[in-house]
């Protein structure tokens, strides 16, 4: 790469200027056509985005008719956010889980020696991994966010608990939600690129997500509310809460954790990418 | 970043410098050292476990060498900015995703580089894979899986071509096809570099061989001259009215002498002329003289012999000679 090799510089190859060379954004066009262009992508998308969508309405239509077998209490704390945005638990399932494959499905079938051949430097093709599955999801969970908050606000109409996006709190959960979620995807993705093989990174994602909250809750309550905002799973989700909880953070810090959490995950997944032998 | 497309002293030249490779403490490639010329076919032979693929991993930058080198026109394969317009490679190990389609697995690669449909659907053409091309490469053949592998290789027409048993999986026809493409390859003035067991192809196809061994070099030469190399010290058939008496004057020569039937000898350590020679001096009346050449098959295995991971037998000089006397 230095001024005397461009002098020596092949005519032919010359006038061919920057074309044939790799770039960031080629690699990132490139992504995008290997992950539309797996079945397993599609229809793993298509789960997040029917849970995502089809939950919130489906828990509100299930709380209305039941308004009146709810306690007082229950109905007191009825928040009109939370039901209609539940659905995010179960796309963050299909999110993570697309999210380990993204790596690990070129690790496991060999395909990664062909992307590392065609890209030798490697880190490029984290980036465009991450950025092309964060945006994907982030659009997809941003649309079916606002299908589900919209219908369950209709619904919530019959004993009038209903909000709107004009509400401040509703708007950030909303598109707090599709942050949440895209943020996720990545952490899931650097996960998958840190252990190279898909039920590891499964385990290693569901473990962190949905195990280690279960085992703080058997803690002494008072160790309990020292660890529990530090959890990943739950500084990530103060930015779609409802109402602000106790022994939480507030939505943007929470929020600004887990992103820190993920970009941890993300430069140690480029590290090991960069060093290990393919 | 300046794009260092040099071409220097060594144009498209595969040069490998005491390349070691150490798995823990399993030592897959031991100071490697062979240059790979551009215009010509360079097979690369060697036993199961000699460090074929991983040679050809390091060369390809997938893994890292633990010392030396290798390079491809003077750099580092991370190094090269347009690596599929310079190198295309095919791994013995299906390097492709499943789910996919060939024709996406192509254009994902050809995207990276910004290498255009067009030159997708020509290499698909080219290696007759268009019926298939939107079927996913889970449910290939071997065979597919190869000619998918080649048109991976071909997709940036590359000046540097490295395939890992490529004619592995293929038919009669698919073989000489291979053979063809890559010999004309070589005539365009690439550097064509395989690796293969199949010592017969190999003879068929290379012009060159660089032999491994244990992760070590044995042989670096043309086809020719490596027959001809372990050919060397090989036996000479003899056929006499006489062989009883001819037999004792070759023992008294410090020649070895094996009894193949009663007339027919095979003797070890002198050439034919001096065989024709002792003769005379106690005329003896010869019927036949043989110098016993080795086909590449023979002389990949005589001189591998010693350096086989896995050996089913014992590897002393009768084990050699049992060879030799099986090809006679």
């Amino acid at each position: 790469m230095s001024a005397t090799s461009a002098t020596l510089e092949a005519p032919s190859r010359a006038a061919s200027g920057t074309h044939g060379r790799v770039t960031q954004v080629r690699v990132i066009r490139s992504e995008w056509t290997k992950l539309w262009s797996l079945r397993s992508t599609r229809w793993t998308l298509l789960v997040a985005i029917v849970g995502m969508a089809g939950l919130g309405p489906l828990v509100a239509a299930v709380q209305m008719n039941r308004w009146f077998h709810m306690s007082p209490d229950d109905r007191l704390h009825f928040n009109a956010i939370n039901t209609g945005l539940g659905g995010y638990h179960f796309a963050q399932l299909a999110i993570g889980v697309l999210g380990v494959l993204v790596l690990t499905g070129e690790y496991s079938t060999g395909q990664i020696r062909s992307t590392f051949m065609a890209v030798p430097k490697r880190l490029p093709v984290l980036w465009a991994k991450a950025g092309t599955f964060a945006a994907v999801t982030f659009v997809l969970m941003l649309i079916s966010g606002l299908v589900a908050f919209l219908f369950s606000q209709s619904i919530l109409t019959q004993h009038h608990v209903q909000t709107s996006l004009g509400h401040a709190p509703a708007l950030r959960a909303w598109v707090g939600a599709a942050l949440y979620l895209a943020v996720l995807g990545v952490l899931a993705l650097s996960l998958g690129a840190i252990v190279r093989n898909t039920a590891g990174g499964i385990a290693l994602f569901a473990g962190l997500l949905f195990v280690v909250p279960g085992l703080a809750a058997i803690l002494p309550t008072s160790t309990q509310n020292a660890i529990n905002p530090y959890l990943p799973s739950n500084a990530g989700t103060t930015i779609l809460a409802g109402v602000h909880e106790a022994h939480t953070f507030s939505p943007w810090g929470g929020f600004a954790l887990f992103c820190g959490y993920t970009v941890l995950a993300l430069v140690i997944a480029a590290v090991l990418m960069r060093r290990r032998d393919a | 970043m300046v794009p260092s497309e040099s071409r220097t002293d060594t144009p498209r030249m595969i040069t490998v410098e005491n390349v070691t490779k150490r798995y823990g403490d399993k030592v897959a490639v031991d100071d490697l050292t062979f240059k790979v010329k551009p215009g010509i076919v360079t097979g690369f032979l060697g036993p199961n476990g000699a460090g074929k693929s991983t040679t050809m991993r390091l060369i390809l930058g997938l893994d890292a060498p633990t010392s030396g080198t290798a390079t491809i026109d003077g750099r580092a394969y991370r190094d090269l900015g347009a690596p599929l317009h310079e190198v295309g490679a095919m791994l013995e190990a299906r390097a492709i995703h499943t789910g996919r389609s060939a024709y996406n697995h192509l254009l994902a690669l050809a995207q990276t580089q910004g290498i255009g449909r067009g030159r997708v659907d020509e290499v698909i053409d080219m290696v007759g894979i268009q019926s298939v091309a939107k079927k996913r490469v889970g449910g290939f053949s071997l065979g597919m899986g190869q000619r998918l592998g080649v048109a991976a290789a071909l997709l940036g027409d590359p000046s540097v071509l490295i395939l890992d048993e490529p004619a592995n999986g293929l038919d009669p026809e698919g073989i000489l096809w291979i053979r063809t493409l890559l010999k004309r390859l070589a005539k365009e003035g690439r550097t064509v570099f395989l690796s293969s067991h199949l010592m017969a192809e190999m003879a068929q196809t290379a012009d060159h061989l660089v032999v491994i061994g244990r992760g070590r070099l044995i042989a670096d030469t043309s086809v020719e001259e490596f027959v001809q190399q372990a050919s060397t010290g090989a036996a000479v058939r003899v056929v006499s009215p006489q062989a009883t008496a001819l037999r004792d004057a070759l023992a008294a020569k410090q020649a070895r002498v094996d009894s193949i039937e009663r007339e027919v000898l095979e003797v070890h350590g002198v050439t034919g002329q001096e065989i024709g020679e002792i003769a005379l001096a106690e005329k003896i009346v010869l019927a036949e003289l043989t110098p016993l050449q080795l086909s590449l098959e023979q002389a990949f295995m005589r001189l591998t012999g010693e350096t086989v991971e896995y050996h089913a037998a014992a590897t002393d000089d009768d084990t050699d000679n049992a060879d030799l006397k099986a090809a006679a």
